[in-house]
């Protein structure tokens, strides 16, 4: 069963977001990793760059697909995670740890409140795949 | 991001290993029809390196059969194929292709002569309807009798360097002695059936052929014989490594980089045109084209900078949309990302730049030689 943290928010695309003051971290689930197997490339925005809600980030590809990664939550590019250009595998191995993508500044830290939580993910995800 | 969902899907055909793969925690997928699994467990990377450095067992009963027996087996078959069927000896099997008056390919096949008067053509799942009706289309006043036997065969690829040892624990067929290329027919566990020293990997390896209704004993049984679960053993393989595999080593798939819209020569796969072997179906449209000389050409590339190319992006040369990628993955054991292009012929050369639009970015690559990877013998 794939492992949904309690103190993580959740989109019904599979990102998950952790709050961090006025800062969002944000990555895939365990149950997208395990979906899309063996993630070999992650291509992040830069610093600076700014995203409304739901807009696509970044991709990452495994052998087989690319799949575009959304922003559940609008903000600008505080940081990425550099370390995913040569180990893109971290996505796989620890994707709610050092597999995070972005961290990204919130414009409005207010719609996190309306993101899911990790019973109502788990929840999500039983649904999708019955 | 967005998921594609694995759902059963009551409508697709099954192989007769359907509730083995999902026993074994398969993802299947809709492979032409065909309800398949893309990946075991193991992932794709760690399935792709076990076939390289020790083995891999591949369902591939999808693939079609077609049974041609009669007298004039051999010379219709050659009048259909583009390879030169009088030159097979009994127990010999032979890349072709099937081609249209214009010599561009209806499928590519595998050609076994059983016995002089009985041949089995063993064609790609998603075009074997296809295939059959343009077979039986052109039986005419030949004295053969054709049967489509798709249904009837299980077929299994135990491929990579540990094979041959594995496969001699389940048979008295002394493997050794089959050439690459080659066939004898014998039993497996007990199983009646043909195996053959071929496969679709870029390793040595077999296909064996057998009753349908025997495919999931000669399954478990090979996975055992392979010490499957141990580091080294034998790991089931699904089509994403099918793919990798065949990718490094060059061989081009159906649908992808041959179609009907791509001739043999265009294809590189002049070597299987025997012009002078006798009329067949395409074999003027052919020679025309080697006189002239082909337009466009398939070659290897090697992507160098950051991205993977994929399927169906466009090739760009000095600014301008070229070509298509017509196969374009990662790479698991060269550690590269690769891919086969249509390109103009006047930039088909090693060592040519290009770039390909991955998605909005042109993404440098360089054209390299094929195969990408070849093992050592």
């Amino acid at each position: 069963m794939a492992n949904v943290p309690e103190d993580l928010h959740y989109s019904k695309d599979h990102e998950w977001v952790r709050v961090d003051g006025d800062v969002a971290i944000i990555g895939i689930t365990d149950y997208a990793q395990n979906s899309l197997g063996d993630v070999v490339y992650v291509e992040l925005p830069k610093a600076g760059d700014e995203f409304s809600a739901n807009e696509p980030f970044g991709s990452v590809e495994s052998v087989k697909a690319v799949s575009e990664v959304f922003t559940p939550i609008a903000g600008v590019v505080a940081q990425i995670n550099e370390s995913l250009a040569d180990e893109p595998e971290s996505v796989n191995s620890d994707p709610y740890g050092s597999g995070w993508m972005v961290r990204l500044k919130m414009s409005n830290p207010g719609e996190v409140d309306s993101l899911l939580t990790a019973a109502e993910y788990e929840d999500f995800t039983k649904a999708e795949t019955e | 991001m967005v998921i594609e969902l694995t759902a059963t899907a009551p409508q697709l055909k099954q192989t007769p290993l359907n509730s083995a793969h999902r026993q074994l925690g398969a993802r299947m997928v809709d492979f032409g029809g065909w309800d398949m699994p893309v990946q075991y467990p193991a992932g794709t990377i760690e399935e792709h390196l076990r076939t390289r450095n020790h083995a891999g067992l591949f369902d591939v009963s999808h693939m079609g059969e077609v049974d041609v027996r009669g007298v004039d087996a051999i010379a219709f078959v050659n009048r259909l194929t583009s390879n030169d069927v009088s030159k097979l000896v009994d127990g010999q099997a032979q890349y072709s292709a099937l081609t249209t008056p214009q010599g561009t390919v209806i499928d590519d096949l595998l050609v076994y002569r059983l016995a002089g008067d009985h041949l089995l053509l063993v064609v790609n799942a998603s075009t074997t309807e296809k295939d059959w009706e343009w077979i039986k289309s052109h039986h005419t006043g030949d004295s053969v009798e054709l049967k489509n036997v798709s249904a009837d065969y299980c077929q299994l690829a135990l491929q990579g360097p540990d094979a041959q040892t594995i496969l001699q624990k389940l048979t008295d067929v002394p493997l050794a002695e089959i050439k690459y290329y080659h066939f004898t027919p014998g039993r497996v566990d007990g199983i009646d059936g043909i195996v053959s020293r071929t496969g679709y990997t870029g390793e040595d390896g077999f296909e064996v052929y057998a009753a349908a209704d025997r495919a999931e004993q000669l399954w478990n049984k090979i996975l055992d014989a392979g010490d499957t679960g141990s580091p080294t053993g034998v790991l089931p393989c699904g089509l994403a490594a099918r793919n990798t595999l065949r990718l490094e080593a060059g061989m081009a798939l159906y649908g992808n980089d041959i179609d009907d819209t791509t001739t043999l020569l265009e294809a590189n796969l002049g070597w299987i045109c025997k012009l002078d072997k006798g009329d067949f179906i395409g074999r003027e449209a052919l020679a025309q084209q080697k006189q002239e000389g082909v337009k466009r050409k398939l070659v290897g590339f090697e992507v160098t900078e950051r991205g993977i190319a994929r399927d169906h992006q466009d090739v760009v040369i000095n600014g301008e949309r070229v070509g298509q990628v017509t196969s374009g993955s990662p790479a698991p054991f060269l550690k590269k990302n690769i891919g086969l292009a249509y390109v103009p012929v006047e930039f088909a050369n090693v060592g040519q730049q290009i770039q390909v639009d991955v998605r909005g970015k042109l993404v440098g690559a360089q054209i390299v030689k094929t195969p990408f990877y070849k093992r050592a013998k």
